[in-house]
Protein backbone atom coordinates (compact mmCIF):
# COMPACT_ATOMS: atom_id res chain seq x y z
CA UNK A 1 0.00 0.00 0.00
CA UNK A 2 2.83 2.19 1.02
CA UNK A 3 6.12 2.91 -1.33
CA UNK A 4 8.58 0.90 1.54
CA UNK A 5 7.76 -0.50 4.95
CA UNK A 6 8.59 2.60 6.63
CA UNK A 7 7.21 5.48 4.03
CA UNK A 8 4.57 7.81 5.86
CA UNK A 9 0.88 6.02 5.63
CA UNK A 10 -0.66 7.34 2.04
CA UNK A 11 -3.82 8.66 3.57
CA UNK A 12 -5.43 10.91 0.71
CA UNK A 13 -5.07 7.62 -1.31
CA UNK A 14 -6.75 5.30 1.66
CA UNK A 15 -9.03 7.50 1.75
CA UNK A 16 -10.27 7.68 -2.10
CA UNK A 17 -10.12 4.12 -2.04
CA UNK A 18 -12.17 3.30 0.78
CA UNK A 19 -14.52 5.89 -0.07
CA UNK A 20 -14.60 4.36 -3.48
CA UNK A 21 -15.14 1.05 -2.45
CA UNK A 22 -18.60 2.53 -0.49
CA UNK A 23 -19.70 3.50 -4.25
CA UNK A 24 -19.28 7.31 -4.15
CA UNK A 25 -17.43 8.38 -7.41
CA UNK A 26 -16.57 11.80 -7.00
CA UNK A 27 -13.34 11.73 -4.66
CA UNK A 28 -13.00 14.40 -1.62
CA UNK A 29 -10.86 17.44 -2.47
CA UNK A 30 -8.45 18.47 -0.05
CA UNK A 31 -6.95 21.55 0.47
CA UNK A 32 -4.19 22.69 -1.03
CA UNK A 33 -1.65 25.45 -0.79
CA UNK A 34 1.41 25.99 -3.06
CA UNK A 35 3.20 28.16 0.04
CA UNK A 36 1.78 29.49 3.69
CA UNK A 37 1.71 32.39 6.04
CA UNK A 38 4.23 32.97 8.70
CA UNK A 39 4.56 34.62 11.61
CA UNK A 40 7.65 34.70 13.92
CA UNK A 41 7.64 34.96 17.35
CA UNK A 42 6.60 38.18 18.68
CA UNK A 43 8.01 37.62 21.91
CA UNK A 44 10.08 34.58 23.87
CA UNK A 45 7.83 31.51 24.39
CA UNK A 46 8.68 31.90 27.97
CA UNK A 47 6.96 35.23 28.12
CA UNK A 48 4.09 33.77 25.90
CA UNK A 49 0.38 31.98 26.15
CA UNK A 50 -0.26 29.29 24.46
CA UNK A 51 -3.77 28.35 22.97
CA UNK A 52 -4.13 24.77 22.91
CA UNK A 53 -6.87 23.61 19.84
CA UNK A 54 -7.96 19.91 19.44
CA UNK A 55 -10.19 18.50 16.75
CA UNK A 56 -12.14 16.18 19.83
CA UNK A 57 -15.49 17.05 21.18
CA UNK A 58 -16.66 18.05 24.69
CA UNK A 59 -17.11 14.79 26.79
CA UNK A 60 -21.16 15.63 27.03
CA UNK A 61 -21.02 16.65 23.11
CA UNK A 62 -22.72 19.50 24.14
CA UNK A 63 -20.52 21.22 21.18
CA UNK A 64 -22.49 19.10 18.88
CA UNK A 65 -26.32 20.34 17.64
CA UNK A 66 -29.16 18.05 16.62
CA UNK A 67 -28.55 17.66 13.52
CA UNK A 68 -25.53 16.08 14.34
CA UNK A 69 -23.12 19.31 13.24
CA UNK A 70 -19.87 20.24 15.23
CA UNK A 71 -19.40 23.48 16.22
CA UNK A 72 -15.81 25.79 17.76
CA UNK A 73 -16.23 25.45 21.19
CA UNK A 74 -14.04 25.44 24.41
CA UNK A 75 -13.16 24.29 27.43
CA UNK A 76 -11.24 25.37 30.54
CA UNK A 77 -7.27 24.71 30.88
CA UNK A 78 -7.40 24.36 35.03
CA UNK A 79 -8.83 22.12 36.04
CA UNK A 80 -8.54 19.80 32.51
CA UNK A 81 -11.60 17.63 31.43
CA UNK A 82 -10.49 14.30 32.21
CA UNK A 83 -11.39 12.91 28.86
CA UNK A 84 -12.88 13.78 25.79
CA UNK A 85 -15.27 12.28 22.93
CA UNK A 86 -13.23 11.34 19.53
CA UNK A 87 -15.34 8.64 18.20
CA UNK A 88 -16.93 11.08 15.59
CA UNK A 89 -13.43 11.85 13.78
CA UNK A 90 -11.68 9.82 12.13
CA UNK A 91 -8.26 7.86 13.44
CA UNK A 92 -7.15 4.44 13.88
CA UNK A 93 -9.42 3.08 15.80
CA UNK A 94 -7.83 -0.54 16.03
CA UNK A 95 -4.39 0.48 16.66
CA UNK A 96 -4.83 2.73 19.57
CA UNK A 97 -7.41 4.42 21.74
CA UNK A 98 -7.87 8.19 23.16
CA UNK A 99 -8.14 6.83 26.64
CA UNK A 100 -5.35 9.63 27.64
CA UNK A 101 -6.34 12.54 26.94
CA UNK A 102 -2.63 13.92 26.91
CA UNK A 103 -1.95 11.69 23.83
CA UNK A 104 -3.88 14.34 21.94
CA UNK A 105 -4.61 17.44 24.35
CA UNK A 106 -1.48 17.79 25.65
CA UNK A 107 -2.62 20.37 28.89
CA UNK A 108 -1.26 18.89 31.36
CA UNK A 109 2.60 18.44 29.57
CA UNK A 110 2.41 22.40 28.45
CA UNK A 111 1.24 23.51 32.55
CA UNK A 112 4.89 21.43 33.08
CA UNK A 113 6.45 23.70 30.47
CA UNK A 114 4.87 26.75 32.31
CA UNK A 115 5.89 25.41 35.50
CA UNK A 116 9.46 25.29 34.34
CA UNK A 117 9.51 28.99 32.83
CA UNK A 118 10.01 27.95 29.36
CA UNK A 119 6.14 29.46 28.30
CA UNK A 120 4.50 31.90 29.46
CA UNK A 121 1.59 30.14 30.75
CA UNK A 122 -1.21 28.41 28.67
CA UNK A 123 -4.57 30.62 27.79
CA UNK A 124 -7.65 30.09 29.93
CA UNK A 125 -9.05 27.78 27.75
CA UNK A 126 -8.19 25.04 25.11
CA UNK A 127 -10.48 25.40 22.12
CA UNK A 128 -12.44 22.55 19.76
CA UNK A 129 -12.27 23.25 15.86
CA UNK A 130 -14.28 20.93 14.04
CA UNK A 131 -13.39 18.63 11.16
CA UNK A 132 -15.81 19.03 8.56
CA UNK A 133 -16.13 18.78 4.51
CA UNK A 134 -16.36 22.15 3.25
CA UNK A 135 -13.07 24.08 3.06
CA UNK A 136 -15.59 27.27 3.31
CA UNK A 137 -17.17 26.65 6.46
CA UNK A 138 -13.58 26.02 8.19
CA UNK A 139 -12.46 29.51 6.12
CA UNK A 140 -15.05 31.80 6.59
CA UNK A 141 -16.42 30.21 10.05
CA UNK A 142 -14.98 27.85 12.28
CA UNK A 143 -10.90 29.63 11.98
CA UNK A 144 -12.58 33.00 12.48
CA UNK A 145 -14.10 32.00 15.52
CA UNK A 146 -11.28 30.51 16.84
CA UNK A 147 -9.41 33.52 16.28
CA UNK A 148 -11.76 35.74 17.91
CA UNK A 149 -11.55 33.50 20.69
CA UNK A 150 -7.92 32.71 20.91
CA UNK A 151 -7.49 36.76 20.87
CA UNK A 152 -9.91 37.19 23.34
CA UNK A 153 -7.91 34.79 25.76
CA UNK A 154 -4.58 36.70 25.40
CA UNK A 155 -2.99 33.66 23.15
CA UNK A 156 0.08 34.44 21.81
CA UNK A 157 1.03 31.41 20.27
CA UNK A 158 -0.89 28.44 18.95
CA UNK A 159 -0.42 24.51 19.51
CA UNK A 160 -2.98 22.47 17.13
CA UNK A 161 -3.12 18.56 17.41
CA UNK A 162 -5.16 17.13 15.61
CA UNK A 163 -6.37 13.78 15.81
CA UNK B 1 -6.93 22.10 10.84
CA UNK B 2 -4.03 23.07 8.93
CA UNK B 3 -6.69 25.83 7.59
CA UNK B 4 -6.86 27.06 11.04
CA UNK B 5 -3.11 26.97 11.57
CA UNK B 6 -3.12 28.80 8.83
CA UNK B 7 -5.69 31.60 9.37
CA UNK B 8 -4.33 32.00 13.10
CA UNK B 9 -0.97 32.85 11.27
CA UNK B 10 -2.21 34.80 8.83
CA UNK B 11 -3.55 37.19 11.73
CA UNK B 12 -0.27 37.50 13.87
CA UNK B 13 -0.46 34.60 15.86
CA UNK B 14 2.05 31.97 15.26
CA UNK B 15 1.30 27.98 15.11
CA UNK B 16 2.52 24.39 15.13
CA UNK B 17 0.75 21.74 14.10
CA UNK B 18 1.79 18.49 15.67
CA UNK B 19 0.40 15.36 14.02
CA UNK B 20 0.69 12.36 11.87
CA UNK B 21 -1.27 12.78 8.70
CA UNK B 22 1.70 13.64 7.34
CA UNK B 23 0.36 14.37 3.17
CA UNK B 24 -2.57 15.61 4.39
CA UNK B 25 -1.08 18.53 6.42
CA UNK B 26 1.96 18.98 3.88
CA UNK B 27 -1.23 19.20 0.82
CA UNK B 28 -2.75 22.05 2.75
CA UNK B 29 0.57 23.94 3.72
CA UNK B 30 0.56 24.26 7.59
CA UNK B 31 3.17 27.22 8.31
CA UNK B 32 4.98 25.02 10.90
CA UNK B 33 4.67 21.42 11.19
CA UNK B 34 5.94 18.41 13.84
CA UNK B 35 5.21 15.29 12.00
CA UNK B 36 5.18 11.87 14.64
CA UNK B 37 5.04 8.48 12.88
CA UNK B 38 2.24 7.06 14.70
CA UNK B 39 -1.25 5.70 14.07
CA UNK B 40 -3.77 8.49 13.87
CA UNK B 41 -5.34 9.85 17.35
CA UNK B 42 -2.23 9.97 19.22
CA UNK B 43 -0.59 13.27 18.13
CA UNK B 44 1.09 13.99 21.03
CA UNK B 45 2.66 10.65 21.92
CA UNK B 46 1.98 7.37 23.12
CA UNK B 47 -1.11 7.25 25.61
CA UNK B 48 0.41 7.27 29.42
CA UNK B 49 4.10 8.15 28.28
CA UNK B 50 4.75 11.16 29.88
CA UNK B 51 7.88 11.42 28.88
CA UNK B 52 7.54 10.86 25.62
CA UNK B 53 4.86 13.43 25.47
CA UNK B 54 6.85 16.05 26.84
CA UNK B 55 9.50 15.46 24.60
CA UNK B 56 7.19 15.65 21.60
CA UNK B 57 5.85 18.56 22.71
CA UNK B 58 9.16 20.10 23.53
CA UNK B 59 9.81 19.75 19.89
CA UNK B 60 7.20 21.88 18.98
CA UNK B 61 7.72 24.36 21.40
CA UNK B 62 11.53 24.19 19.89
CA UNK B 63 9.69 24.38 16.42
CA UNK B 64 7.81 27.71 17.13
CA UNK B 65 11.62 29.59 18.36
CA UNK B 66 13.56 28.04 15.68
CA UNK B 67 11.61 27.56 11.98
CA UNK B 68 12.61 30.76 9.77
CA UNK B 69 10.13 29.85 6.58
CA UNK B 70 7.16 28.18 6.68
CA UNK B 71 6.56 24.41 5.23
CA UNK B 72 9.61 22.90 6.72
CA UNK B 73 8.23 19.08 7.71
CA UNK B 74 10.01 18.50 10.81
CA UNK B 75 10.68 14.70 11.76
CA UNK B 76 10.49 13.34 15.13
CA UNK B 77 12.20 9.93 15.65
CA UNK B 78 9.74 7.77 17.61
CA UNK B 79 8.36 4.83 16.95
CA UNK B 80 5.22 2.94 17.42
CA UNK B 81 5.64 -0.64 19.31
CA UNK B 82 3.34 -2.26 17.19
CA UNK B 83 4.98 -2.48 13.84
CA UNK B 84 1.80 -4.05 11.79
CA UNK B 85 -0.17 -0.48 12.28
CA UNK B 86 0.53 0.97 8.94
CA UNK B 87 -1.26 -1.33 7.09
CA UNK B 88 -4.23 -1.17 9.16
CA UNK B 89 -6.05 2.34 8.83
CA UNK B 90 -8.89 2.12 6.21
CA UNK B 91 -7.33 -1.37 4.51
CA UNK B 92 -9.44 -2.88 2.17
CA UNK B 93 -9.75 -6.38 1.97
CA UNK B 94 -12.07 -8.08 -0.15
CA UNK B 95 -14.77 -8.91 3.17
CA UNK B 96 -14.25 -4.78 4.05
CA UNK B 97 -15.21 -4.14 0.22
CA UNK B 98 -18.20 -6.23 0.40
CA UNK B 99 -19.56 -4.62 3.62
CA UNK B 100 -18.29 -1.07 2.58
CA UNK B 101 -20.58 -1.56 -0.79
CA UNK B 102 -23.87 -2.58 1.30
CA UNK B 103 -23.36 0.47 3.59
CA UNK B 104 -23.02 2.61 0.66
CA UNK B 105 -25.68 1.29 -0.90
CA UNK B 106 -27.65 1.88 1.88
CA UNK B 107 -26.92 5.05 2.47
CA UNK B 108 -27.74 5.97 -1.23
CA UNK B 109 -31.00 4.55 -0.99
CA UNK B 110 -32.18 6.56 2.28
CA UNK B 111 -30.88 9.48 0.81
CA UNK B 112 -33.24 8.69 -2.39
CA UNK B 113 -35.76 8.05 -0.54
CA UNK B 114 -35.58 11.18 1.42
CA UNK B 115 -34.97 13.28 -1.89
CA UNK B 116 -38.22 11.59 -3.03
CA UNK B 117 -40.63 12.60 -0.07
CA UNK B 118 -39.44 16.71 -0.48
CA UNK B 119 -40.16 15.90 -3.85
CA UNK B 120 -43.81 15.03 -3.31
Amino acid sequence: MSGGSNAPVPYMERTRQYYRAMGYDKDYVWANNEDAPFTPLKKPLAESRVALITTASDKSQTNIDAKGVRHVWAGPTAPPPDALFTMNTAWDKESTHTDDRESFLPIETMQGFARDGRIGGLTDHFFGAPTVYSHRMTMQRHAPEILERVQADGGDVAVLSPL
Amino acid sequence: MSLVARHLEANGIPTVVVGSARDIVEYCGAPRFVFLDFPLGNPTGEPWKRDMQRAVVGIALDTLETASEPMQTVETDFVWPDPEWRGRYNRLTPDIRARLKAEGDARRDKQNAAKALRQK
